[in-house]
């Protein structure tokens, strides 16, 4: 079948999510265990550092994750934590400005950055014996950063060049912003990463340094380290350049205005002409895996899998094959930020097809779970397909330092990637029937239309009447 | 998006330049029944990757049913044999097998990825897939309707527009390079079972069949393997080459009016092809102009100096029949004919004055040095196997590769810049509503 729904709702990455703390020793298929040998310590000023091996080429990935993220961006500078990011490619008091990548690659390495709603992340991938090089590297700009008035005003057409080809130019993202300015009304999940026009176009050098200097410290930042290193080199090369560092600001922790309670449906109904197939989403207001109770995001992982994920899920079923109303559907739960999670479903129709019929075959469906519950043997299912991919992601050294960062980054500790596996099989038919009753009410939700304008009769006769 | 990813695929393919250091050991493995597949074996993950790429692609689609072929690569996993549809996907889903097909313009491409423990159902579910698919007419539906809205949305994405605008230009309405390979609307509403029987038994013969192995399995074992998927297919295609393009060589700037905040410049010239004795030489040379990377420069001109975009590229185009050179940024509306000039500007100061010495050193330096990235995950190798194969690189390529790169003179790249770049035959396709800019009549 086509994935097309890929390349349209990237953004949701379903799959991409519930892989996201995913990490396993044991083989979930036969039981051969698979050596992965996850290490972890900590530096003397309160640097973290994970190293994860992979002999079989000899490079490295190199990750210096930051415990700052959009979320954590003062009021009115929306944007400054991934302008910040930009910014650590000038240049330091070693290191001439724009040089960073360069030196990088006349290395043979490959670089780059990305900034999240929690985190912030630089990453190097090189051949291993130049791992000490970037580890200088890095260490260097964790501490001496030198940004020109020149560097800030080029740097911030750039982001807003981003902006527009990201977000502006495209209608999807454009709604997608929409739907979490309305999902979160006092948190600040609800501003997108890349910041809105109006105030990116106002940050400068001095809201570019504020941010530095009260983040940048070694006690915020976690190393990790995966490749063909073991974690006794790791260890030395990390103590000589990240441990020697002072920390420059003392870690808080991180407090964000909470959500109210959830007490009201919302809708988002956004018209566009640049639409060329309509769509629905519904998503809603749910814990993530740091805040959720016992089983619950695990349940909401084996969930989203049984109703949304691939063409043998329940949605597909019904709304594409059987009711032929859909040509693409899917849930997901993106249960990897700190604070919140989301849980959401999205259905495409035919041509000309209509999304309150849509939106109703969502509701039947979600009815029917918190009626019905789903089986035991979707839940083995599930399980099976989740376990399996788990496999699959061993392949990519990058993938697993990423996996592992991000998980850390938001509190969660090597033992709950690498136990995810096993908690996974202690999911129950009653943990998820639960799970559903608590997130998947009216009240904690969103339901987007995103649409075509209305039919060109309607303005053509308003302009007649001018 | 279906063009824009040909080309990022291409992008790709020109990745197969870079060579290891891991000592990449390729097996050449050739079945009874003729089926060759160079074979990397890695036992270290219990997975096998299989990609395999047949003869014949969009290109010669029938006029009247084009995007047959794509049609095709979204229909092989919707039932065969004894299963139905449900079926074969439950059986896929249910043994965690990833098997995907992808029509290209000469090519049709699969690839099959499995667990160890899963390998039998995996290897008889792709034999299924290949040789008696069924195309029962729910399926065909909802495909259909599927493939229909699929193209409604690529026509209203600027970068598609673009892609397609720009490339018609380049080798004129009638060349099959002009057609989407998505197909038409009308096209797509033709196409029927039969048609679909016609174009699987046309394409997905063992004339040319390139296959590339990575992973849990020995050589014996994938002998059987390649006979058991492949052996039973026609062992002769006959699909009509397609025409060589006549490549435009003179400039010009077109326009397509969209209401969007930034406008999408995509551009380009006349260019090479693979197998010309300039490319490596010119492959370099565009690592240095345009690879996107911070100190190329493009990337420094638009965007480090001035801000004009995110992103700045160009980069050898070579197609089959064309050879072409190609390039995008993105701006806002009212910067474009301030960008348009900087991209002009870097044309012809490169071609007048050639790279520096420490261009062509740095280049030579990541080029050789980033090798081993493209080979640090068996997926990664897989996909370089299967590209050497269809470039016709030979075995030994990965082994020669660095040397061909270190090989190029500074005086070599000087020349090839000037018989290349030239910024007098610039065609720009501009979607958006670009200020400061105005089309060229014709």
């Amino acid at each position: 079948m086509f994935k097309f729904n890929s390349l349209t709702f990237s953004v949701f990455a379903a799959k991409t999510t519930a892989l996201a703390l995913v990490m396993l020793v044991a083989s979930p298929v036969n039981a051969k265990p698979l050596n992965i040998d996850v290490s972890e310590f900590s530096l003397d000023n309160g640097m973290k550092v994970v190293v994860i091996p992979d002999h079989r080429a000899p490079v490295v990935t190199h990750m210096v994750w930051y415990k700052v993220g959009a979320a954590d961006e003062q009021s009115g500078k929306s944007g400054i934590a991934h302008f910040l990011e930009h910014l650590l490619f000038k240049g330091t008091k070693k290191i001439a400005p724009g040089e960073f990548s360069k030196i990088i690659s006349r290395n043979g390495g490959q670089d780059n950055a990305f900034t999240h709603l929690d985190y912030t992340g630089y990453f190097q991938r090189i051949s291993k014996d130049r791992l000490e090089m970037v580890m200088e590297m890095e260490a260097d700009r964790m501490q001496n950063l030198v940004l020109t008035d020149k560097d800030i005003k080029t740097e911030r057409d750039v982001i807003k060049e981003e902006r527009r080809t990201r977000t502006d130019n495209k209608p999807a993202q454009l709604f997608s912003e929409q739907m979490s300015a309305a999902q979160y009304t006092a948190h600040p999940y609800g501003i997108p990463i890349i910041g809105w026009m109006s105030e990116m176009a106002k940050l400068d050098r001095q809201d570019a340094m504020k941010f530095y200097h009260k983040y940048y410290t070694p006690s915020n930042a976690i190393l990790v380290v995966a490749g063909d290193v073991t974690a006794d080199q790791v260890k030395a090369l990390a103590q000589k350049h990240y441990g020697v560092l002072k920390n420059t600001a003392i870690t808080k922790p991180r407090l964000r205005t909470m959500e109210p309670k959830p007490i009201a449906a919302r809708r988002v109904i956004m018209r566009d002409k640049r639409v060329s197939s309509p769509y629905v989403m519904r998503q809603y207001l749910v814990p993530s895996y740091v805040t959720a109770k016992d089983n619950e995001a695990l349940a909401l992982d084996i969930l989203t899998e049984i109703l949304g994920s691939g063409t043998t899920s329940r949605m597909y079923k019904k709304l594409v094959i059987k009711e032929k109303i859909a040509v693409s559907t899917g849930s997901w739960y993106s249960g990897d930020n700190m604070d919140y999670g989301t849980f959401g479903f999205y259905a495409v129709p035919a041509s000309g097809g209509d999304l309150n019929a849509l939106e109703k075959q969502i509701d039947a469906i979600i009815a029917d779970v918190l009626e019905n519950g789903v089986t035991q043997q979707e839940i083995d299912r599930a399980r099976k397909v989740l376990q399996a991919e788990t496999v699959y992601l061993l392949d990519s050294q990058s993938s697993l330092a990423r996996i592992f960062g991000r998980a850390l980054v938001v509190g969660q500790s090597v033992d709950d990637v690498i136990n995810w596996d096993d908690r996974l099989a202690a999911v129950t038919e009653r943990d998820i029937k639960q799970a559903a009753a608590k997130v998947l009410q009216i009240r904690r939700s969103v339901t987007g239309f995103l649409m075509k304008p209305q039919a060109a009769k309607s303005a053509a006769k308003s302009a007649e009447t001018k | 998006m279906k063009f824009f990813s040909l080309i990022l695929t291409f992008i790709a393919l020109l990745s197969t330049f870079s060579t290891s250091s891991r000592a990449i050991e390729i097996q050449k493995v050739t079945s009874d029944s003729g089926v060759t597949a160079w074979l990397v074996e890695d036992h270290s993950i219990p997975l096998v990757a299989m990609n395999f790429s047949f003869n014949g692609g969009a290109a010669s689609d029938p006029a009247d049913t084009t995007g047959l072929s794509q049609f095709l690569s979204g229909m092989l996993d919707e039932g065969a044999g004894d299963l139905t549809s449900a079926q074969f996907q439950a059986a896929i889903n249910d043994n965690s097998i990833k098997m995907s097909f992808a029509a290209s313009q000469h090519r049709f491409d699969g690839s099959l990825q499995t667990l160890t423990v899963n390998r039998d159902t995996a290897v008889s579910l792709l034999r299924k897939a290949l040789l008696s698919p069924r195309f029962d007419a729910a399926p065909l539906e909802r495909v259909r309707r599927q493939l229909l809205v699929s193209l409604e949305n690529e026509r209203e994405n600027p970068r598609v527009i673009s892609s397609r605008a720009w490339i018609k230009t380049m080798v004129g309405k009638d060349h099959p390079y002009a057609r989407s390979k998505s197909g038409t609307m009308l096209g797509l509403k033709a196409i029927t079972s039969k048609d679909l029987h016609a174009r699987a038994k046309k394409l997905l013969t063992r004339q040319d069949l390139l296959v590339a192995v990575t992973g849990d399995i020995d050589a014996k074992s994938l002998k059987k393997v390649l006979d058991q998927v492949f052996g039973d297919l026609p062992a002769k295609s006959d699909i009509k080459p397609v025409v060589e393009a006549a490549v435009l060589d003179r400039a010009k700037t077109q326009i397509v009016d969209r209401d969007i905040p930034q406008s999408i410049i995509q551009f380009g010239l006349k260019g090479i092809k693979r197998k010309d004795k300039d490319f490596v030489t010119a492959y370099v040379l565009f690592n240095i102009f345009g690879s996107g990377q911070f100190g190329s420069r493009l990337m420094e001109e638009v965007r480090e100096k001035r801000g004009l975009s995110y992103s700045a590229y160009a980069t050898l185009y070579p197609l089959r029949r064309a050879g072409l050179i190609l390039g995008s940024a993105a701006t806002v509306n009212a910067r474009v004919g301030e960008t348009i000039k900087v991209i002009r500007d870097e044309f012809k100061r490169m071609a007048d004055e050639g790279p520096t010495q420490a261009e062509l050193d740095n280049a030579k330096a990541y080029l050789t040095g980033a090798y081993a990235l493209r080979f640090d995950s068996n997926s990664k190798i897989t996909s370089q196997l299967l590209a050497i194969r269809k470039a016709e690189l030979g075995i030994d390529y990965i082994k020669n590769r660095n040397d061909l790169i270190r090989a190029v003179t500074l005086k070599e790249a000087k020349r090839v810049a000037k018989r290349l770049l030239h910024s007098d035959q610039l065609v720009f396709t501009i979607v958006g509503k670009p200020a400061n800019v105005t089309a060229t009549s014709n």
